[in-house]
């Protein structure tokens, strides 16, 4: 790739993470938890955004940093209160900087009248403002003080003006700062040219000589066409170090010695120079004699040896791995996994005895491959943080669009999560804070009227749980209005009107399909898509979702997904002659019915009695095909099951075996889509065994159901 | 031989392009991530330049310089300062501390080789 090109790349990167502390930072301040060192920061963040960006020419962005950074910078010194208004305006400010990002990034444009609204919010917080953009700043930016043009003329005209007279005296300061007047006085010379005379005069005897001390100082005559800023200018950053007189010589007819002081003929100036840089070992170039081109020369030599550098290993404490690399590794370990639990099975077939050395060393082997399983699945694992971070903004905006004022507090960002898992967790927590502002917290008026503080606080946490993530939303707004929701939920069709409900069934009837309390459909809970949606994409992640709420007080929603993808919990159990895994996140119970709670329901058709509800019974066996008739039911055993689609039904298989993690290999990959199933995997003997779906086997019964029957009759 | 430049910068891409450009020029380059880490990496090298940037986490770019300006091994090493800032006051502060020049970024690679010209003998 090209150098720059790849440069662009990394500053892109760096800007996301810029901006995301930015974002950080500034909410930090805004619920005061931030100090000197977070305004320094979020400076910083700024600052180097706008650094790259002036090196790739992206001037809309620049321009926009700099009126900010200039913002932040009266607040870094105190000028600028850190108060909750002006932190709102950076706020705002922050994502105008990371749409201009963007747009620098992907050439995709942004509206110009919102970046400069928001430029003048901020230049308005700074008094008194120059206003003026820019470019200005940037525009003469690589020059400054060094970028000087070496001017070279042939006078003649015995009429042009007289020579300049430079005296250049270092005091110790400028030596101590790295600076060699032998460079300077070289720079001078790059001028035009130059006539040099070195004063030691004040230079002392050898024993009397400080070697830190400074004795020298020079004087040069320069050519009258160089202009006066451009040397000035060779001693700009030098500054006071270095005092310097720059005149113009008198009339020709004056004896050069009344001004100049007398030249030290006698001495060795070159021995001279060296001694007074002998402590910094630098190469005594000789001013006077030194012409230009002596520098360019040097260059040269030092074009042509370019040496890896030496201690840059060091440096870097995390590597960048290409995704694909990481999930080869992982399917490799899960191989190693099967193939481990394939070769103890074998050593149990073969009766060697449990305490065997093939046995024991087995066990450790056992161990190791859980361990390395473990680790490659920590590769994996990312924090929670690059989805929270996107969630202030969402919520700035939603309760900006319905006109609330909200507060979002993020708990457990560190939380850690398989990267898959990570990609799929921002849609479900965008619906859910949305429909938590829009829904849950009430306005500012209403607020008040309740006796609560103006401001809504939307909590949105993550935390480990029993080998789970749980992610919740928390409001403080005014809960579920239970008369309200079954309501609806007659007029929608969704349960009968006589239906017996408990608080905690009427709210969860929010996730049924079509559901929308809302009297309008705003387009920000909305979109079309109701929490039934939400329901079904964090099943299909093998999650759970539910809600708690207390009208009055607020509600809590609450999901739980897996640490992975990859691996599964699983009840392993025996139908007919085949061993089939039934995710254990679908699996409500499992129970041995009695024969008296078993009620035929049409010819084929039976259902179960649990607990005074009837749940229909689904053989596995005749699901899949692989048996005619169902066995009865009091043979077997029965896994309660629950699924969004067809509400419970309780599953008939012959036997269960245990529960087990079992590694996911998709069917689809390597063979077909198989209604029915959702995935294999590879047990301990070595079989294949089916990870059921069981939706697609509940749908399927449903549909059945539907095709023309006799009319049922009770036993 | 040619010369080693210690360059001293927080931004992963500021020190990307910074090797870019000095290795083409025909440097050495050693790079630190901020001020602390700058005089850690000094202690095991000697660079002919320091170039180091002001705006820095954990040790600032002033704080760099005293804290290089005080190594009796260093004291006498240019430092250039190369910030995205040119106001006088910083540039001072940056000379009191023991800058020996200033580069305004976003800089061209020829200025930048030049100024290191300018301030290495």
């Amino acid at each position: 790739m090209d150098p720059m090109e790849s440069i662009k790349q990394t500053y892109f990167v760096e800007c996301d993470e810029l901006l995301a502390d930015l974002e950080s930072g500034l909410l930090a301040l805004e619920s005061d938890e931030g100090d000197s060192d977070t305004i320094n920061a979020v400076f910083r963040a700024v600052h180097s955004v706008k650094g790259g960006a002036g090196a790739f020419g992206f001037e809309a962005l620049v321009e926009f940093a700099h009126v900010f950074e200039s913002t932040l910078d009266a607040m870094r010194s105190g000028t600028l209160a850190v108060d909750n208004d002006n932190v709102k305006i950076m706020l705002r400010a922050a994502d105008v900087l990371a749409d201009l990002v963007q747009a620098a990034k992907d050439g995709s444009s942004v509206d110009p009248a919102r970046t400069q609204t928001l430029a003048d919010e901020l230049s308005a917080l700074i008094t008194p403002q120059d206003g003026a953009p820019v470019t200005g700043d940037d525009g003469e930016p690589a020059a400054d003080s060094w970028g000087f043009t070496p001017l070279k003329l042939d006078i003649d005209e015995p009429a042009a003006p007289s020579r300049w007279i430079l005296t250049v005296t270092p005091t110790p300061a400028a030596y101590a700062k790295g600076h060699d007047p032998a460079i300077l006085l070289r720079e001078v010379a790059r001028l035009g040219d130059v006539e040099c005379w070195l004063d030691a005069s004040a230079l002392p005897d050898l024993n009397a000589l400080d070697p830190e001390g400074s004795y020298l100082r020079w004087t040069v005559f320069i050519d009258s066409a160089v202009e006066e800023t451009a040397i000035r200018d060779v001693f700009d950053f030098v500054g006071e170090d270095c005092p310097i007189t720059l005149d113009r010589e008198a009339p020709a007819d004056q004896p050069l010695e009344d001004i100049a002081p007398p030249p030290a003929a006698d001495f060795d100036v070159a021995a001279l120079i060296s001694l007074a840089q002998a402590q910094s070992g630098s190469d005594p170039a000789m001013p006077s004699d030194e012409p230009a081109a002596a520098p360019k020369a040097a260059d040269h030599e030092e074009s042509g040896g370019g040496r890896e550098p030496s201690k840059q290993a060091a440096a870097g404490a995390t590597i960048r791995v290409d995704l694909e690399r990481v999930d080869r590794l992982i399917d490799l370990v899960g191989e190693l996994v099967i193939n481990q639990a394939m070769i103890a099975q074998r050593v149990v077939e073969s009766e060697l005895g449990r305490s065997s050395s093939v046995a024991i060393g087995l066990d450790e082997l056992e161990q190791l491959t859980r361990e390395i399983q473990d680790s490659v699945m920590a590769i994996r694992a990312q924090p929670v943080k690059s989805v929270f971070q996107r969630m202030p903004r969402l919520v700035r905006e939603v309760a900006g669009m319905t006109n609330k004022s909200v507060r979002l507090v993020t708990e457990g960002e560190g939380t850690e999560v398989d990267k898959t898992v990570i990609e799929r967790l921002s849609d479900p927590i965008t619906h859910m804070l949305r429909n938590a502002i829009d829904h849950g917290v009430e306005t500012p008026d209403e607020r008040v009227a309740a006796g609560k503080p103006a401001e809504g606080v939307v909590r949105l946490s993550a935390s480990h749980r029993s080998g789970r993530i749980v992610i919740e939303v928390a409001d403080d707004g005014k809960g579920i209005n239970r008369p309200r929701v079954r309501e609806i939920a007659i007029n929608k069709g969704v349960i009968s009107p006589d239906a017996n409900l408990t608080d905690d069934e009427i709210d969860n009837l929010i996730f049924a399909p079509g559901f929308s309390t809302a009297s309008t459909v705003s387009n920000i809970s909305g979109r079309g898509v109701g929490m039934d949606v939400v329901k079904r994409s964090i099943q299909a992640l093998g999650g759970r979702i539910s809600i708690a709420s207390v009208p009055g007080r607020g509600s809590t929603f609450t999901m739980s997904l897996p640490l992975t993808l990859a691996v599964l919990d699983g009840m392993v159990v025996t139908v007919g002659d085949q061993t089939l895994v039934s995710p254990l996140t679908a699996i409500v119970e499992t129970l041995r019915p009695k024969p008296t709670d078993i009620r035929l329901l049409g010819p084929k058709g039976a259902v179960l009695a649990v607990r005074g509800a009837h749940v229909p019974l689904i053989d596995i066996g005749v699901a899949l095909g692989w048996r005619d008739e169902p066995i009865p039911p009091a043979n077997g055993v029965i896994l309660l099951v629950e699924s969004e689609v067809g509400g419970r039904a309780a599953l008939v298989v012959d036997q269960i075996q245990g529960q087990r993690q079992v590694v996911i290999k998709s069917l689809e990959q390597n063979f077909q889509h198989v209604d029915g199933v959702a995935a294999a995997t590879i047990l301990g003997d070595g079989r294949v065994a089916l990870i059921l779906d069981v939706d697609a086997v509940i749908a399927a019964r449903s549909r059945d159901r539907f095709e023309p029957q006799p009319l049922a009759q009770a036993s | 031989m040619s010369k080693t430049i210690l360059t001293v910068d927080d931004s992963r891409m500021m020190r990307e392009m910074l090797l870019t450009v000095l290795r083409t020029a025909g440097f050495n380059v050693v790079q630190a991530e901020d001020g602390v880490h700058g005089l850690e990496v000094l202690s095991q090298s000697e660079p002919d330049v320091i170039i180091t940037d002001i705006n820095m986490p954990r040790m600032d770019g002033y704080g760099f310089i005293e804290g290089v300006r005080n190594d009796s091994r260093h004291r006498a090493t240019p430092i250039l300062v190369l910030s995205t800032e040119s106001d006088p006051e910083k540039k001072n502060r940056a000379r009191q501390a023991g800058a020996t020049g200033w580069i305004v970024k976003p800089f061209k690679a020829e200025s930048l080789v030049e100024a290191i010209r300018r301030v290495s003998a």
